[in-house]
């Protein structure tokens, strides 16, 4: 138990001395899901809302199946995504292997499926009586998606939130893709990994601190945003 | 249901528990199989229930020091001697120092086939750090064309690549991690060795690794063994009973097991037929010249 409460102060001090390795690996963190974050939202949303306002055929099934990759595990997209880009696979031209980029993209598609879901169910909480106004108000169908969009805003940045905290928190591909190469492709959660791995429990377990300590900014951030 | 699991527990607590004994092991051992191989035969002859959990050096001793594991088989000298000195270790019946050494093999330099460094053709017995002078002085120079993935996770084999840089000349720290960025010729994956070896590949790297693990891994990799005399390179396995771990009888029968003739002889041969050469060698009394 006195690991925990060692983490905890040795979490303190490398937070208020901002440690020049911790302070690279956290920002490589952010970068990293940040970016997937961002690019998979900009995928995403337009995506996901044109899945919502089109009626076609198996349209609930398509729904079925994003809802069941949600469970996706991470290891599964890591070892795909090793199999693609590795020498001996179809993709190994573009030597991305064991960088961020893969990292990345990884990331993305481990987070599209729940990102694509939360948004088509964040636009499906919209009322219907809503657009039923808007349109026998006279609004034409690009006013009526917009109208809905920003409805269903806090939703929307609920599943953005939902995605990058799945995205920061993974593990299982960053390790496979990424390699955990110190100075190149560490990320928080693969430090933790390897630190745990080497018996110090203290500073795997202060790294996890600091990890839990980001979400909160960056949650507190985006509350702001929204109460705005 | 939950009937079924009742019926289960209960029915299971009828009978005598086979004695748990928990050994942390270095995953080169438990990689290749020899674990699986021993665990059967020790379990029948003493009605025990060996839990083995696979591990780097660093993390194993420290299961060890925690108490979460009764016996460690590790290879590391230098991190078994920090571990014994810390009064973590209790002698094991009938021998009379705490690390009882049980088997061996070489760790081995691999690399692509067309060998950038040209260490492929080094011999004599300091010709794993000239071979690491050539890596280290190629990289820096030809950067690119010659690279080296480091386990750099505090394993066993990462601490006889540290021994072979400082015994080569180098200060670890200073010359070969550098201040904390990233040399390009030197990658520091922080993973096991499957993986880095993996990685090494992919790179078109050199690295080191144990001999049992390649070996394992050779089927999948371009990599080939390239370097494979020296002192240095020899790889001890030892086994400790930790003394914040419980069972001590149990764990003494694993220690003089691991030892007895007829398991020696087990671990001579494991394997052999399949890869045509031993990935293990018996600790018996023909060896004991070695350190």
């Amino acid at each position: 138990m006195t690991e925990i409460w060692d983490g905890l102060t040795k979490a303190v001090q490398l937070l208020i001395s901002f440690d020049p390795q911790l302070m690279e690996i956290a920002w490589r963190s952010l970068g990293i899901s940040g970016t997937a974050c961002l690019l998979a939202s900009l995928i995403c949303l337009p995506l996901g809302s044109l899945i919502h306002f089109h009626h076609f055929r198996g349209k609930r099934a398509l729904i079925n199946i994003i809802q069941t990759l949600f469970v996706m595990p991470t290891v599964l997209v890591g070892l795909f995504l090793l199999v693609l880009l590795s020498r001996a696979g179809p993709l190994g031209f573009f030597g991305i292997l064991f960088t961020p980029t893969a990292m990345v993209i990884g990331q993305m598609i481990l987070i599209t499926p729940l990102l694509l879901g939360l948004t088509i169910s964040a636009l499906s909480g919209v009322s219907r009586e809503i657009v039923d106004t808007a349109i026998s108000l006279g609004a034409s169908s690009s006013q009526t998606i917009w109208l809905v969009l920003k409805e269903a805003r806090y939703a929307v940045l609920a599943a953005v939130i939902m995605g990058f905290a799945r995205a920061i928190s993974e593990v299982g591909c960053a390790l496979m893709v990424g390699g955990n190469i110190r100075g190149a492709t560490r990320v928080i959660t693969t430090v933790i990994s390897l630190e745990a791995g080497k018996g110090n429990l203290e500073l795997a377990i202060a790294l996890g601190i600091i990890l839990l300590f980001l979400a909160l900014v960056i949650n507190i951030a985006l509350n702001r945003l929204q109460q705005r | 249901m939950i009937v079924l699991v009742v019926v289960m527990v209960l029915g299971c607590s009828g009978q005598t528990e086979p004695e748990v004994l928990r050994v942390a092991t270095t995953t080169s051992l438990y990689d290749t199989g020899l674990w699986d191989a021993l665990e059967d035969v020790f379990e029948d002859r003493y009605d025990a229930d060996l839990q083995i959990t696979a591990k780097g050096t660093g993390a194993a001793l420290a299961l060890g020091k925690s108490g979460d594991v009764d016996v460690v088989a590790v290879h590391d000298p230098a991190q078994e001697a920090a571990f014994i000195a810390g009064n973590y270790s209790v002698k094991a019946l009938n021998f009379s120092a705490e690390r009882v050494t049980w088997a061996y093999n070489y760790f081995i330099i691999v690399g692509p086939e067309s060998d950038p460094a040209g260490i492929g053709n080094l011999t004599g017995s300091l010709a794993p750090e000239e071979a690491f002078q050539k890596i280290q002085q190629e990289g820096r120079e030809v950067r690119e064309a010659v690279k080296f993935v480091s386990r750099g996770d505090e394993s066993g084999t990462h601490g006889k690549e540290k021994t072979i840089w400082a015994s080569a000349g180098y200060n670890y720290t200073a010359d070969i991690v550098g201040n904390g960025t990233a040399d390009s010729w030197y990658i520091e994956a922080g993973t096991g060795m499957g993986a880095t070896l993996v990685m090494a590949d992919e790179l078109v790297a050199y690295t080191l690794t144990d001999k049992g693990t390649f070996l394992a891994y050779q089927g999948d990799l371009d990599l080939v063994p390239l370097l494979d005399e020296g002192d240095i390179l020899l790889n001890v396995y030892a086994v400790i009973i930790c003394k914040n771990g419980s069972h001590y009888e149990m764990a003494d029968n694993l220690v003089n097991f691991l030892r007895a003739p007829e398991i020696q002889y087990l671990i001579a041969g494991f394997r052999v037929p399949e890869y045509g050469e031993p990935l293990f060698y018996p600790w018996g009394p023909e060896t004991c010249g070695l350190p």
